[in-house]
């Protein structure tokens, strides 16, 4: 039961990722490739956690945490400079 | 042991006396004069050895495997070297204390000076001939020193450049020729060389080995045709000429000679090359010190030819010829270390060394002309004075030897013609500067010099008198046990006495000191000639033009290999790069593909590789949109790290996505000051080749990866995977490899990173640059520096934050982490405090000098290294226990942590500094501020 959600949640979450790469590499606009930048990060905080899953292993959590916790700090560096140019002031 | 104290003393000493200038202007003088009789005191020991015939050997192991030992030796030659290295030091350290004046740096002086008496120990103590080579080159810098000590003045730098050129050169030759000897016996041990004399002349390979060691001796002892380099060096101050050019340094190239002497000598290249390099040296310098106005260019051009007289000694080979050497080195040290004591007496009482100008300087200082007046009845030979005695053996020794050769009359004629000229030049000295009339225009008005600086003048000319009229009861037996140190066997039968009766050698005396008075009653017709002849033996000019060309052909040759276009050095890179890795899969014998199975792939591997591939298209395509090229760069980061993942790199993947973090900030840290978008600079035609290139490239390493990737793999990997729990106590292979199997390594990647971290600070530390005032679009900045809900939210995630890295530092000897991670980790949660607060909200909240951290970190992780040392295991092993810690259980505790928490602080540390100074620079960041804010 839990391999075929796993399966169609895997299919699911590439498709996002799939989608927000999409969105990254059209733009138009700055914010909206910062979006998708973040909205990638948190998709492969998914595909990280269902692997984890699907191997019944704990060793990708930390990675997923990592990039939960410091994904959003580029993120942030990024509108910063759009807001200020200057990150650290 | 004691020798090596004496080499090492004064290299120590050296240090301190330079440091204890601070003090006052003649600490140093006597603490160089203290180091002095230290080393002279350490040598006492072993001075009764040579007298008993004994060789002294001291050895310490250094690399054995090379045949290389620290290894010295004392014989009767190496301690006449010695004692005069260290006596004439001391008077000489004497001497340039009153010498120096107020503006010139004592310490500097000093220090100079004992690094070069340590060289010059060094060179005569050494048993080991890559040991003498060492110190020889040691002496070749310290002279350079010492002549460019006079910083300021041109001819200074450029006559301390030019005996550097030529003493190195001579240096380079005599290590090849060295080599060749040491491989001739097996062995660079002078007591094995100097026992196999037999075996080294027959070698087929003497003649070059003689050539090229020859070559080190005569630069180094000036000897015709690289004597140019010596009147030149007279630039230095005058106790170093003293020192170095009567004394010490050109003496190491006879030292050398006479080292040598058993093994070399006795066949007819050594007398061909030896006599001749001699016997044009002695003429040569005799004629030119006769016409030189300068008073230290005669003494410096009689110091040439008196080293050729030494040279011709030791090139007639016999024993008797080499004892006549040795006592010529011992008297030639004492009279001409003491006239140039006395020229540099009337430089500084007069102010001028020109002998057109000081005339009659017996008014003012009849003491000093007195003292003079004996050394240069030294130099010229007259009897009573040790120069004759000397003298008159070497003049034995050409009649002697021509008895037995063709062309009988040719070299005494020649010999006596130079002491004749010799004569000349010392009347010349004596009767031009104290007598001839009266002054013309010197700066100052001449008078006796303070009492302490006549002192080793007087020391040197009683010396001079002493071994003059009573050498059998002075200097017979440091003599004795130096010409055996030189033969290597009891000396034959020789006579130290005054009268020998009347021979071939007093009737060529007698001719020189006649022939000379005469030369210098007709000396003007002389000058005039010597005026007009001027220039036409201009060896510097030749040496000038060699160098010229040289320079010009190393200009040539760089401009061939070295356009200064970055593209054109990369494109010829990458081609041949590209050539050489096609022609080893070409003609079959390596496939493209190895044998190995393929995995198969899965959906989302293949999914990911594809993203990854157009996103890194896509970033090329963008790039000259800088920004939005960065942005779409940070999800190939991302992608990449999910690579790691799949295929089971955790480490990296962790490791992948800090830095990827870690890089956006420093990219926009940059870029803010940069251009936002790159102009296209190249043309079509270009782009095209370019792009040709860079596919071409890329596809190779494709291909590279592919085929490494398809062959079955044996490496070091299993060991490492065996031994990891056993051998570092951890579970986690890359992090045990890190910080035990190849801490050493890791030590050394982040001294790296701190050195890169402290050399970042120091080129932004002042620097303040305008940042633009408004975004690549014309807007104005948006107000709000620091958004209230992030700076809230960031304020609360930095406790969870340091968490994560403590847990990730703490598990990481047994599971994915360590301390490489966990410091980005915390170097981004307190980078989020910057970005989300501001500079001045986190230094008040936070250090802002983070030298101590990274400091720290160096220290933890050398002092773990160390105290595996201390229990005399290798650097660096690391040691763990298991515990049991009530609550948490079993828990495992290895030194290797500490390593691991050095690696934290510093990678903390490192890119904490980086990126907060890349922040400071816009002035922006400096609101108000008077100083230079340190943060």
């Amino acid at each position: 039961m839990l391999s075929i959600a796993v399966s169609i949640a895997f299919a699911l979450v590439s498709g996002a990722l799939l989608l927000s790469l999409f969105r990254l590499l059209r733009g138009p606009d700055k914010p909206d490739r910062i979006l998708a930048l973040d909205t990638l990060y948190i998709n492969t905080i998914a595909l990280l956690v269902l692997l984890g899953i699907h191997l019944s292993s704990s060793l990708y959590f930390e990675a997923a945490l990592l990039i939960a916790m410091m994904g959003f700090v580029g993120t942030v560096a990024l509108c910063k400079y759009l807001l200020r140019g200057d990150i650290i002031e | 042991m004691n020798l090596f104290f004496v080499v090492l003393i004064p290299f120590l000493g050296a240090g301190l006396a330079a440091w204890v200038s601070r003090f006052g202007r003649l600490q140093s003088a006597w603490m160089a004069g203290g180091v002095t009789l230290v080393a002279l005191i350490a040598l006492t020991p072993s001075l009764p050895a040579p007298f008993l015939g004994e060789t002294l050997v001291q050895r310490i192991p250094w690399i054995p495997a090379l045949g290389l030992d620290l290894v010295l030796r004392l014989d009767g030659l190496g301690l006449l070297f010695a004692l005069m290295v260290l006596g004439m030091g001391l008077l000489v350290i004497l001497y340039a204390r009153y010498y120096l004046a107020e503006r010139d740096c004592m310490g500097r002086f000093y220090g100079y000076l004992l690094l070069f008496m340590g060289s010059m120990l060094g060179i005569v103590l050494s048993e080991n001939l890559i040991l003498l080579l060492m110190f020889w080159e040691l002496t070749s810098l310290s002279s350079f020193l010492l002549i460019s000590y006079w910083q300021h003045r041109e001819d200074a730098r450029t006559g301390a450049r030019m005996a550097l050129a030529v003493t190195g050169l001579g240096g380079l030759a005599m290590l090849g020729g060295f080599v060749l000897l040491g491989e001739m016996v097996g062995s660079y041990d002078l007591s094995v060389v100097l026992a196999n004399g037999e075996l080294i002349r027959s070698d087929p390979l003497y003649t070059p080995m003689l050539v090229l060691i020859l070559l080190g001796a005569f630069t180094k002892s000036a000897q015709f045709p690289f004597h140019f380099w010596l009147p030149h060096a007279m630039a230095a101050p005058t106790p170093v000429s003293a020192y170095l050019h009567s004394a010490t340094l050109v003496k190491a190239g006879v030292f050398l000679l006479a080292r040598l002497f058993p093994v070399l000598s006795g066949t007819s290249q050594w007398s061909i090359l030896v006599i001749g390099a001699g016997l044009a040296t002695l003429l040569i310098g005799a004629y030119f010190a006769l016409f030189k106005h300068d008073i230290k260019g005669l003494l410096a051009y009689s110091t040439i030819s008196h080293l050729g007289l030494i040279t011709l000694l030791f090139g007639i080979g016999t024993p008797l010829a080499a004892v006549a050497g040795v006592f010529h080195i011992i008297n030639h040290a004492t009279f001409k270390a003491s006239l140039f004591m006395a020229a540099g007496i009337i430089d500084h009482e007069c102010g001028t060394r020109d002998m057109r100008r000081i005339n009659g300087l017996w008014r003012y200082m009849p003491y000093t002309g007195t003292l003079a007046m004996v050394a240069a009845a030294a130099m010229a030979g007259v009897p009573l004075f040790n120069g004759f005695l000397s003298k008159e053996m070497f003049f034995g020794e050409t009649v002697t030897f021509s008895a037995n050769h063709t062309w009988d009359w040719l070299l005494p004629a020649a010999v006596v013609v130079a002491g004749i000229f010799a004569v000349a030049y010392s009347l010349r000295f004596i009767h031009d500067v104290f007598f001839n009339g009266d002054p013309i225009d010197l700066p100052k008005t001449p008078h006796e010099p303070p009492r302490w600086m006549k002192v080793p003048v007087e020391i040197l000319v009683a010396i001079c008198l002493l071994v003059g009229i009573l050498p059998a009861f002075t200097v017979a037996p440091l003599l004795y046990v130096a010409a055996t140190g030189v033969l290597q066997t009891a000396p034959p039968d020789y006579d130290l006495a005054i009268w020998h009766g009347v021979n071939a050698a007093l009737i060529m005396s007698v001719i020189a000191l006649i022939g000379g008075i005469l030369i210098y009653a007709g000396r003007r017709p002389l000058f005039n000639l010597a005026t007009k002849l001027e220039g036409l033996l201009d060896a510097r000019a030749v040496f000038d033009g060699l160098l010229k060309g040289l320079l010009a052909l190393a200009g040539a040759v760089t401009r061939i290999l070295d356009t200064g276009s970055l593209q054109r050095m990369l494109l010829v890179f990458i081609l041949s790069a590209l050539t050489l890795g096609t022609v080893g899969f070409l003609g079959g014998g390596a496939p493209l593909t190895g044998d190995r199975d393929l995995l198969p792939a899965d959906a989302v591997s293949l999914l990911v590789t594809i993203a990854l591939i157009i996103v890194a298209l896509w970033t090329v395509v963008l790039h000259r949109r800088r920004l939005t090229a960065l942005i779409v760069m940070g999800a190939l980061g991302l992608l990449v790290s999910l690579i790691f993942v799949k295929f089971s790199a955790p480490d990296l993947a962790l490791t992948q996505l800090s830095v990827e973090v870690v890089t956006i900030v420093l990219l926009l840290l940059a870029l803010y000051f940069l251009p936002q978008y790159s102009p296209a600079e190249s043309s079509w035609p270009r782009r095209v080749r370019d792009i040709g290139v860079a596919c071409l490239a890329g596809g190779g390493a494709a291909a590279l990866t592919w085929s490494v990737l398809t062959r079955p793999y044996e490496s070091i990997a299993d060991y490492f995977l065996e031994n990891s729990v056993p051998g570092g106590g951890g579970a986690n292979v890359v992090n045990v490899i890190l910080v035990d199997f190849r801490g050493f390594d890791t030590l050394g990647e982040i001294s790296v990173l701190a050195l890169a971290g402290l050399g970042i600070y120091a080129m932004l530390k002042d620097l303040r640059l305008p940042g633009p005032t408004c975004d690549a679009r014309g807007r104005p900045w948006n107000w709000d520096m620091h958004p209230v809900i992030m700076a809230a939210l960031t304020r609360l995630l930095l406790p969870l934050a340091l968490l994560v890295s403590a847990f990730i530092f703490l598990r990481g000897h047994n599971l994915p982490g360590g301390g490489f991670i966990a410091g980005l980790i915390t170097a981004i949660a307190l980078i989020m405090q910057y970005l989300a607060n501001g500079v001045e909200w986190t230094h008040v909240r936070m250090t802002s000098n983070l030298h101590p951290v990274i400091g720290a970190g160096l220290l933890i992780g050398l002092l773990t290294g160390l105290a595996s040392l201390v229990f005399g295991y290798p650097f660096l092993t690391s040691a763990f226990t298991h515990v049991h810690w009530p609550v948490i259980g079993d828990f495992e505790l290895a030194s290797a942590i500490a390593f691991d928490l050095g690696v934290y602080l510093v990678v903390v540390g490192a890119t904490l500094l980086i990126l907060v100074h890349l922040g400071l620079m816009h002035h922006a960041s400096h609101p108000g501020e008077q100083e230079p804010n340190h943060a």
